[in-house]
């Protein structure tokens, strides 16, 4: 009784969450204009409206750069901060520490309007770049949490064995530390990826004029009308989000039964 | 192959000091065991010479090479861990490989060298694998033959067997011995464990609290300890207040509250050169316990109670009172131990005894 009660919150639970998110790709593919039960058709034809949108196309682009380059430069940068931190003693590393970690803590509106202040008072325009710095400060975080985590748990002997048998250290970063840190770095990458990728509160703030990502074209879109088109951008925009770290999930796994791990 | 020689290092880390100097010379080809409980700064030395660790003071040089600002990569070592530390990403093969592929060997030269190690370790077939799919004892061979495939100037070995259950831990020790007399390279081996190093060693080190407490073959550092510490740490000792009362050429006679008097040979007490307080070590395993009211020749007898039977085989030992000093003793037996409570005699040859200076 008392676990079949259980069963049924959980399934509401999942429902309350999940649903809408349903709804959305349901609809995606209605033949209808109007988003209205029931469905009066099976289409593909929203989608090949969104390929042929311009201007959904730009932001795709855009998008898309601005989230590999997010990931580039967050993961490069989590990856030495995190060897700076694990395994060299630095002065003050507890702060360091705390510092890096600080913009998951601070709500990110406030962390958006502070980086514009902060670039108006010293004289400087929005651009992409200021874009692309806003995204690495906001993914560098989870990057650093997740590679630090994993790091803590490479032992110190196996790169000392590396040395000694004739690595130089940058050698041995390159051929032990870094290929056993790689699932977390692959993870850490699609983090600062998807995060970016998804964000719209401080991409709204920091977005030159003219330069519009898929979160905020969706938004702009929806000012007008409500298109089945946004249905579809919506679909496309899920299958990316939650279907490239479930892809990431499963090609680690495989490497790691190889290794008999 | 290379000598190793240690001059006047200290290794100092904030305000602890974990050596003292200290100075060692490890001749070519040597055996070389740093024997001490944890936190000793035997691992220290070790570190110390693999180049992981900088002196604080003093000179450390490798076949008469000047070592301290050669970083670990350049000084041509194998290094054996406790925990195996093989890289799990590669297979066993791509492991042992890992050194040739910093030197200047042929891909074919590298497979053969790869095969004639892995035969020598006595594990030829598992190349392909990976190290999670081996057991300890076979992941600490490949560990070894890693470190050797290299022809290292020399071998440190940091508790590689201490990780591994003991009747394996029995078997590794006279196959790593079997190795190290084969290829001849000079080893240093660090251990807390007295029997690995009693039994592996060409010379024992003995260090206690950063001090280099005894340095010697087996035999001597077991049969005549240069300090309470050593007699304490290899194997178990009575040791007993006494005074030297006497030093003639060949014996120094020591006056014994329980025993009585003792000569002993001059060759059991190097360091005791005054007459005066001294200690006397006796090996648990020199002292006999008999039947009350026996003897023995040539040796010292007194009563005694048996307190606690430790029962563990092919011996025994027991935990003795004799008037108010506790005593314990090991025993061979090839019977029936005694029992507790029960009154024994106690045999004592001088000549199986030492003597240390007070203090």
């Amino acid at each position: 009784m008392g676990w079949n009660l259980i069963r049924l919150w959980s399934i509401l639970v999942y429902g309350f969450m999940f649903l809408p998110v349903a709804v959305v790709v349901l609809l995606s593919f209605n033949a209808s204009e109007f988003g209205t039960f029931p469905m009066s058709g099976f289409s593909f034809r929203w989608f090949i409206e969104l390929a042929n949108n311009e201007a959904i196309l730009r932001a795709f682009r855009t998008s898309i750069a601005l989230g590999l380059m997010t990931a580039a430069i967050s993961t490069t940068l989590g990856v030495l901060a995190s060897l700076a931190l694990v395994r060299y003693r630095v002065p003050g590393a507890n702060m360091i520490s705390t510092l890096l970690i600080a913009p998951i803590l601070v709500p990110e509106v406030v962390l958006a309007v502070a980086l514009l202040l902060f670039l108006n008072f010293l004289n400087i325009n929005k651009s992409f770049v200021l874009l692309l710095a806003g995204h690495v400060i906001f993914t560098l975080p989870f990057v650093i949490l997740v590679v630090q985590a994993r790091l803590v748990s490479i032992r110190r002997d196996v790169e000392e064995a590396a040395m000694s048998l004739g690595a130089s250290p940058v050698q041995t970063f390159f051929q032990v530390t870094l290929p056993l840190m790689l699932p977390a770095v692959l993870a850490g990458a699609l983090f600062a990826f998807t995060i970016s990728f998804d964000d719209i509160t401080g991409t709204l703030f920091w977005k030159p004029g003219g330069v519009e990502t898929v979160p905020t074209q969706i938004f702009a879109m929806l000012r007008n009308s409500i298109s089945p088109e946004i249905n579809a951008l919506g679909t496309v925009m899920i299958m990316m989000t939650a279907g490239l770290p479930l892809i990431g999930m499963a090609v680690a796994r495989q490497v790691a039964r190889k290794r008999g791990e | 192959m290379s000598s190793v020689n240690l001059t006047n290092i200290v290794k100092r880390f904030g305000s602890f000091t974990a050596v003292h100097r200290t100075s060692l010379e490890i001749p070519e080809g040597a055996f070389v065991t740093l024997l001490g409980p944890s936190g000793c700064g035997k691992t220290t030395t070790l570190r110390m010479i693999a180049g992981l660790l900088d002196p604080t003071e003093g000179e450390i040089s490798i076949g008469g090479k000047r070592m301290n600002d050669v970083p670990i990569h350049r000084r041509n070592l194998g290094l054996v861990f406790q925990n195996y530390a093989l890289f799990p990403h590669k297979t066993v093969a791509e492991n042992v490989a890992f050194g040739l592929k910093y030197r200047a060997v042929t891909k074919a030269d590298i497979e053969r060298r790869v095969n004639d190690a892995l035969e020598l370790v006595q594990l030829p077939q598992v190349g392909e694998r990976y190290p999670k799919a081996l057991s300890g004892g076979q992941q600490q061979r490949i560990a070894l033959a890693r470190a050797i495939v290299i022809e290292p100037d020399v071998l440190l070995l940091d508790e590689p067997l201490s990780a591994l259950d003991a009747n394996l831990r029995e078997d590794m020790r006279v196959e790593l011995k079997r190795i190290q007399d084969r290829i001849g390279v000079t080893t240093v081996f660090v251990t807390h464990d007295q029997s690995e190093a009693l039994a592996m060693s060409d010379r024992i080190v003995v260090m206690s609290d950063g001090r280099v407490e005894q340095v010697g073959p087996p035999e001597e550092v077991y049969n005549t300890p240069a300090s309470e510490f050593v007699a304490n740490f290899l194997g178990a000792s009575n040791i007993l207040t006494a005074r030297c009362i006497e030093r003639t050429g060949d014996s120094v006679v020591l006056d014994v509250p329980l025993f009585g008097k003792l000569p002993i040979p001059v060759a059991k007490a190097p360091n005791l050169t005054h007459e005066g307080p001294a200690k006397l070590v006796l090996r648990a395993e020199k002292l006999l316990v008999a039947a009350e009211g026996s003897s023995r020749d040539g040796a010292v007898s007194v009563d005694a109670t048996i307190e606690t039977v430790d029962y563990q085989g092919q011996a025994v030992r027991y935990f003795l009172r004799a008037g108010d000093t506790q005593l314990q003793a090991i025993n061979m037996i090839d019977e029936h131990p005694f029992a507790e409570g029960e009154a024994v005699s106690l045999h004592v040859r001088p000549q199986d005894c030492a003597a240390l200076p007070e203090g």
